[in-house]
């Protein structure tokens, strides 16, 4: 039976990780290979990371993070921000991930989806989407970009289909309402997706305890969930989430 | 030395990444007189079933693999790699390299089954041999596809795995063993995996 994901997400400027203290081991925190092996050896299913370089120039960095990253776990792992061509896309993969994800610039030019997949093929294009409760939307959910600041004239449910149907191979759906609440994830959203879409749905956002990863797995649909600061802040450990889901009856990866 | 055929089916990258993480003395080439000259063979990819196999044919690897595997030296598939080991690949309706009785057949649709099967599941070792050698059954592995092989003999089956229907997810045939899903990816289990490929 496919197991629930549990992926650690990871935010990178400049080449290093901006979240994250009180690490174990003289794990250097700030430094997102080491992070990526702390997680991989915890028994984290897969890694996220998002570039939120704000200058195109230092971007280059990010190709270098993911080919050291590349060398020492062997996970699966994606890489977004700042991903605007099919150019980009090959770079990151080249240099060892095993997806990219576009959000905003896929808004702009959904046809980075169609090119990307035909090209990479589906399994390596993620859509990150970003929706907050509207109640003018047909689905109750608007589609947001630039790191949520933006509103669109996309429908969530609308926008999720449609990226599915261009060749998108997963949606990493990631709620504005509940993004940093540490109250749970958006569970109706989540679900709506999630059963409209016949590609995996990734949860993101308002994880603070792992209940909530439950909910999100049962009452949510969801295929994956995304934490990020409850592990970067030493609140919980991978395996204790695990276990945690493993006791209530949630097929979860156990042997690391 | 270990051979990693590179018919441009995919990004071997991490194939190669976990071969020199292990500490592997291996070369990556797509020169059928290399592959032949191989001490082992890794047939790796992702991807669609007749395109990998054009691939293989425009660069002559396919006579290439077939003179290996009759050598009896080592060879492992992987993903696509597993696929072309058989007869046909319903993918397109794609003849493969047949070293294996059987055909490779889509997932079925079903209601709440996602296709691809993609994520992580769990290998049942269901006869063993050294390629799971320390790996526990029942152990997790990292599987992204939509294909899967259905052999006509049982004979060759060694994992098994539950989506919706239970599938052939290993195989091993004299001097052949090939994997659904991908060991490169799958953590410490996956790397056992590899490991025990190299010291064959």
């Amino acid at each position: 039976m496919l197991e629930k994901r549990v992926i650690v997400c990871l935010d990178v400027r400049d080449g290093r990780t901006t979240k994250g203290i009180r690490f174990k081991d003289n794990i250097d925190v700030g430094d997102p290979v080491e992070m990526a092996r702390f997680y991989y050896e915890e028994g984290a299913d897969e890694l996220v990371f998002y570039d939120i370089t704000a200058s195109a120039e230092k971007r280059k960095i990010m190709i270098d993070v993911v080919r050291k990253v590349a060398e020492v776990i062997f996970i699966p792992f994606s890489v977004g921000g700042g991903i605007g061509s099919v150019s980009d896309m090959r770079n990151v993969l080249l240099a060892g991930a095993e997806k990219v994800s576009v959000n905003s610039q896929a808004v702009r030019n959904p046809e980075i989806i169609e090119e990307g997949a035909s090209l990479f093929g589906s399994q390596c294009i993620v859509l990150g989407l970003d929706a907050a409760y509207d109640e003018t939307m047909p689905s109750g959910y608007r589609v947001y970009i630039d790191g949520g600041r933006t509103p669109t004239e996309l429908d969530a449910l609308e926008w999720s289909k449609r990226a599915e149907s261009l060749g998108a191979g997963e949606i990493v759906l990631n709620s504005i309402d509940a993004d940093g609440t540490k109250n749970g994830y958006e569970l109706n959203l989540t679900r709506l997706i999630s059963t409209s879409v016949h590609i995996p749905v990734v949860a993101s956002g308002g994880a603070g305890k792992p209940e909530h990863l439950y909910e999100v797995f049962t009452e949510g649909r969801a295929d994956a969930a995304l934490i990020a600061s409850m592990v970067h802040f030493n609140m919980y450990s991978i395996s204790e989430i695990k276990d945690f889901l493993n006791k209530r009856g949630i097929h979860v990866r156990m042997n690391g | 030395m270990i051979v990693v055929v590179d018919y441009k089916a995919g990004n071997l990258k991490s194939v190669e990444t976990a071969m020199q993480y292990l500490g592997a003395d291996f070369t990556i080439t797509d020169r059928p007189e290399e592959v032949v000259k191989a001490d082992k063979l890794i047939v790796p990819g992702v991807g669609e079933a007749r395109a990998a196999m054009e691939n293989l044919k425009s660069r002559g690897l396919d006579s290439a693999l077939e003179d290996f595997f009759d050598s009896g030296k080592f060879l492992l598939g992987i993903c696509i790699g597993i696929q072309l080991f058989f007869e046909r690949s319903e993918e397109r309706d794609t003849e493969c390299l047949g070293f294996l009785k059987g055909k490779v057949v889509r997932f079925p649709e079903m209601e709440g089954l996602k296709v691809p099967h993609m994520g992580w599941n769990q290998v049942e070792i269901v006869r063993d041999t050294h390629l799971t050698r320390g790996i526990e059954s029942g152990s997790s592995f990292y599987f992204v596809h939509s294909y899967y092989p259905l052999p006509e003999d049982e004979k060759y089956i060694i994992g098994e795995t539950d989506y919706g229907i239970r599938f052939t997810s290993a195989v091993q045939w004299e001097n052949l063993f090939a994997v659904q899903f991908h060991p490169e990816k799958s953590g410490r289990s996956g790397l056992k995996l590899l490991s025990n490929f190299v010291s064959m």
